[in-house]
Formats: C-alpha cells, sequence, structure tokens
C-alpha cells in the first residue's frame, strides 16, 4: 500500500522503509526550535533534573526569541538571561529579535522531507516547504534536545484537493479559515493535513506558510503542501537545496478527501471565542460592530504580502479616532523589504503604530493587550477567551486587508464598505 | 488493577490553554503561583473549589491551543486526579502523558454526569457511575510506563538520564 507524504517523512526519520498510521516509531528529528515561551523551562529541567546531560547536536537546534522580546519585566529579562546563556554555553544559535520563530524557520532552515519539532504550536507552518513540523510541549523538547531523537505515533491523513484560484481580495487566510469552519477545531485532531492540486500549486511559498501555520486550530500534527519547483526556487534562492521532494503514491490512504474550488471563497470574519466561528464578512460587516484596536501581524500574517494588502486599503486614508492600529512584521526581513517599498511609510501616515518584530498582540502579553470589554479585529492566529487581553474582550479574525478596512471604518467590515 | 472514585467538575467542549491558563499568568515563577488562576476567564473560582481527587469531565478537544506545558502542569499541581474528554488536543495529549497527568477518552458519559457527583474509575476498563459500567480503552504501554514513573523527566531518570530505545 503506498504512502501519503507525511508519512514518507515519518519512514525516512524512523530509518524504515515503511510506515503506517497508528504505528509507533522512534525518529531522528532534523531540527528542532524553542522560543522564548517555554525554553526557560526546558533549561531548568536540564540543569537541575538530569545527570551528566548533554545537548546531542547543537547544529541542530535553534532557539528564538519572539513573544516577549525586548523583555517587557525583570521576569522575562531573566528568562531571556537563562535561554541566552545556555544557547551560548552550548554553541547553540540564538535569534534576539530577528522575527517570529516560524517566519526565521521558514526564511533560513526548513527543507522539504525534514522531521522538525517546534516547542511552540503553530511548527505546522513547515508544511509550507514540504517538511513535516510539529509543535512539542518543553519536556518532550528536552528530551529531543539530548537524545536527537523522539516517538512519534503515525497520524491518518486527511486529503484536500484545492483547485483554481483565490479571487482577487479574497486572501489564503480567508482559504484556511473557511476551512477550519468547514471540518471544525478538532475536525482534523492528530491527522495531517495534506494539500495538493492545481489550486494549491497556485498558491506562493507565503500563501502555503498561511495555510499550514493554521492547521493546527484543526487539531492537526501538520499540514503539508505537496512540494513543487516553487519549493525548490525558494530554498536555492536561499542557499538550500530540496533533497526530499516528497509526494504522496496514487494508493496512499486518506480518511477523507475534500474538493475545494478557490474561486468560490468569500471573505470571511470569524467570531469570539473559538477559530472555527466562521462567519461571512458581509454578514458580520450589517451588524456594525464597533472596533477598539485592530492588529496586524503574528506567525499567520505578518509577511510582506499582508503587509501590501493593509497599505493597498490604507493609503491615503486615515485610522478612525476611536481605533488604535498596531502592525508587527513577522521578521525584519518582512520589515526591511515593507521599508523599501514605501509601506511602513503609508501605514504610518495613515495613523498606525509600528511594532518591532515579535509575536505581539496576537500573544496577548508583552504588548498591545486589549482591556474589559474591547473589540479586536486581528490577523492573529487564535480569539480564544482572553487571548489577547482581559477575558471579557472580544478577538475577531480576518484578512489583513479586512482588519485595515476595520480600522479606517471603525467598525467589521471590507474594504468595499469604505 | 488500580480504581480511584472522585468528585466530578463538568467542563465543556474546546476548553483551550488560554483557559487553563492565561498568557498574562505564564511568567510567573512556577506552576505553584500560576495554580489559582487555572481556569479563570472560564469560572475565576473553580481552582478554589477543585480538591485533591476531584475528576474534570469535558467534551470534545480539551486542550486545543497552544503548546504552553503549563496547562497540564496546572491541573496535576490542582491535584486532579484525571481529566475525562471525549476528545484531547494531541499537544495537550502529549504534554499530560509528560508530566504524569492522567487523561482517558470516553464520549458517553457526558450527558449523564452532574457536577459534585462521584464516579470510579478502574483503570483500563471501565468508569463506573450510578450504578452503570462504560468501557474505556487502556493507553499503550509505552505511554503508562511514562505516567507511571511520573512524567518524562522522571522516566529519564529512572534510567540514568536517558531513555532506552524500544
Amino acid at each position: 500500500m503506498g504512502m501519503t507524504i507525511g508519512e514518507k517523512i515519518i519512514a525516512r526519520a524512523a530509518g524504515v522503509d515503511v510506515v503506517k498510521p497508528n504505528d509507533i516509531h522512534t525518529v531522528t528529528l532534523d531540527r528542532m526550535m524553542s522560543n522564548d515561551g517555554t525554553t526557560h523551562l526546558t533549561v531548568d529541567m536540564y540543569n537541575t533534573q538530569l545527570q551528566n546531560p548533554s545537548v546531542a547536536d547543537p547544529d541542530k537546534v535553534v532557539f528564538i526569541m519572539d513573544h516577549n522580546i525586548p523583555a517587557d519585566s525583570p521576569k522575562t529579562a531573566q528568562a531571556h538571561k537563562k535561554m541566552r546563556n545556555f544557547a551560548r554555553e552550548h554553541g547553540i544559535k540564538c535569534y534576539e529579535g530577528q522575527g517570529v520563530c516560524h517566519q526565521i524557520m521558514l526564511e533560513d532552515y526548513v527543507c522539504p522531507g525534514e522531521l522538525i519539532f517546534g516547542a511552540d504550536s503553530h511548527t505546522t507552518s513547515y508544511g509550507a516547504l514540504g517538511a513535516f513540523g510539529t509543535g512539542v510541549g518543553c519536556t518532550d523538547f528536552l528530551y529531543a534536545m539530548t537524545t536527537g531523537t523522539s516517538w512519534v505515533m503515525v497520524p491518518e491523513t486527511i486529503r484536500f484537493n484545492l483547485h483554481g484560484q483565490l479571487r482577487p481580495g479574497v486572501y489564503p487566510r480567508d482559504l484556511i479559515l473557511t476551512i477550519i469552519g468547514d471540518i471544525g477545531a478538532n475536525g482534523a485532531n492528530y491527522k495531517i493535513m495534506e494539500f495538493a492540486g492545481d489550486g494549491a500549486h497556485n498558491l506562493s511559498i507565503n500563501d502555503r506558510m498561511v495555510l499550514c501555520n493554521l492547521t493546527v486550530e484543526a487539531g492537526a500534527k501538520a499540514g503539508i503542501v505537496e512540494p513543487d519547483q516553487k519549493v525548490v526556487d525558494y530554498c536555492k534562492s536561499r542557499g538550500r537545496e530540496a533533497v526530499h521532494m516528497f509526494k504522496s503514491d496514487e494508493d496512499a490512504e486518506y480518511t477523507a478527501i475534500y474538493e475545494y474550488d478557490l474561486s468560490k471563497i468569500e471573505p470571511v470574519v470569524v467570531r469570539p471565542d473559538f477559530v472555527d466561528n466562521f462567519a461571512l464578512r458581509e454578514d458580520v460587516e450589517k451588524e456594525h460592530i464597533p472596533v477598539d484596536q485592530v492588529f496586524i501581524g503574528s506567525c499567520n500574517n505578518g509577511r510582506i504580502d499582508d503587509l501590501r494588502a493593509a497599505a493597498d486599503v490604507l493609503r491615503g486614508r486615515q485610522v478612525a479616532p476611536t481605533v488604535r492600529l498596531l502592525v508587527a512584521p513577522a521578521s525584519q526581513e518582512v520589515y526591511l523589504d515593507a521599508i523599501r517599498e514605501g509601506i511602513i511609510t503609508d501605514l504610518m501616515e495613515a495613523g498606525a503604530m509600528i511594532m518591532n518584530t515579535n509575536c505581539s498582540v496576537c500573544w496577548g502579553s508583552c504588548q498591545g493587550v486589549v482591556g474589559e470589554n474591547e473589540v479586536l479585529v486581528s490577523t492573529g492566529t487564535r480569539n480564544f477567551k482572553g487571548r489577547s487581553g482581559a477575558a471579557s474582550s472580544k478577538v475577531y479574525l480576518a484578512s489583513a486587508a479586512t482588519c485595515a478596512a476595520c480600522a479606517v471604518a471603525g467598525y467589521i467590515c471590507g474594504p468595499d464598505a469604505l | 488493577m488500580e480504581q480511584f472514585t472522585g468528585k466530578v467538575w463538568v467542563l465543556g467542549d474546546d476548553i483551550d490553554t488560554d483557559i487553563i491558563i492565561p498568557t498574562d499568568y505564564l511568567a510567573l515563577p512556577t506552576v505553584e503561583d500560576m495554580k489559582q488562576y487555572g481556569f479563570s476567564p472560564l469560572r475565576p473560582e473553580l481552582a478554589g473549589q477543585i480538591q485533591e481527587g476531584d475528576i474534570i469531565v469535558a467534551g470534545k478537544n480539551f486542550g486545543c491551543g497552544s503548546s504552553r506545558e503549563q496547562a497540564p502542569e496546572i491541573i496535576k499541581a490542582l491535584k486532579v486526579k484525571c481529566v475525562i474528554a471525549k476528545s484531547f488536543a494531541r499537544i495537550f495529549f502529549r504534554n499530560s502523558i509528560n508530566n504524569g497527568l492522567l487523561l482517558i477518552e470516553n464520549d458517553q458519559i457526558q450527558n449523564l454526569v452532574k457536577e459534585g457527583d462521584t464516579l470510579t474509575v478502574t483503570m483500563g476498563e471501565s468508569i463506573d457511575y450510578k450504578g452503570k459500567s462504560y468501557p474505556i480503552q487502556p493507553l499503550p504501554q509505552n505511554l503508562m510506563d511514562i505516567i507511571n514513573a511520573g512524567g518524562l523527566v522522571k522516566a529519564m531518570q529512572k534510567r540514568n538520564g536517558i531513555l532506552e530505545e524500544d
């Protein structure tokens, strides 16, 4: 029987010819990433609970400070110090303030066919380049870092055949929020979401990052787009070679197969407090819901395409006096591109606050949190109760273009309403 | 077979990690400091009411969201004996095993049990409630070994730092 892309990646990492769903395998990891959300906990366990531990291969480990960067309190400064010192001591590359962890990993490390553990749920992003990225906690990370290995249970795979192209004004974020709305917040729990078909190959690498990043919001262990020439070119342009270009076999088995016509996808606004609380933007728009704050950024939607889409809406307009607009580019590279293209000027002239590259409002700490009963419209990853501030606040999720329109109008709407 | 009885707290579907422990409290130095804020966005009084040996019964997708390991650690610190849910999000599931928190999948009792009731669990066999028995699946042995050791780090300690390859 044939295997899916994800099964082939696990088989390679386990050093076996064939794997099948629900098998448990010991795997050698290609890379491990940990950020400042939990690295200090890993370091504490390493230093106090293990006998004569060592880092199996420091070249495979990457530390990235992005959750509380720059430090906003003595406590986070101390956590950073612990992480920084450990990295220096063990020869681990440590990024401070260069970008959100998944953006850095995609820009600098990920290659197709790799199996990567990240101590962050949105590690699923790496499927944009045909890799198997999955989130783990700090204890699993500790085990991986000290042994270079871990155990995985082989997940089943759900196939999404995408056809055609998204219409202008509709974005990959609308697509993935639609899919999550359709299958539900646990619709792919412990499964791989595999994307293929001409519609998938029409998507840019940045588009695929948006898609794979949010697959964890349907519960997925990994989200993988079938890699193609665009992946080869992306890797090559960054000095990396795409070696393991896995495709699913004709006779691979799926637990479900979905077909999506991309031209039928409409702009989405997800209502609080669950990512599968799907609504069409045109329906929410009729309610004229007043907005207090808008956020454009995060590992899902802080890339140059998103900033361009926001700038196209904001250029020559002003943010409503009742709204704060916060923008955090996903990496320094994205930020510099936006400066060169004049996008940062456009955003600032419209009244936006530009933040440094970090997780910012999406993670609800460090900066830009919202107060009691406030309404936030966000390109962030989640809208859980209290996710970005007070438990009584409400978070709506939408594309960067929709968010920009909300900032100008002062209520939830799309650019056509301006 | 190990058997235990506990008082039930009932929660709904999609109890996410930001509800189990909001971001705001993650900077507190220890899980002991954090535990009083467990479940606070949903039920601020709950953490103070939970007693040692209690059981949480919830719906589908318990623990969805972030990879923050403080989520299962807090439930363990509140001395909850086990969480019974229709389903668990996968990162939370792994993190719970790694911290020695027992999880049981069952989708039959949610509409029957009421908060404050007691139920009895016989490990790997059944949940007994008001004279009726509801079967449960045992966890794979490699996971039970980790839980029984008290978590992955303790399992590593037992084997002198490194888990043996299977």
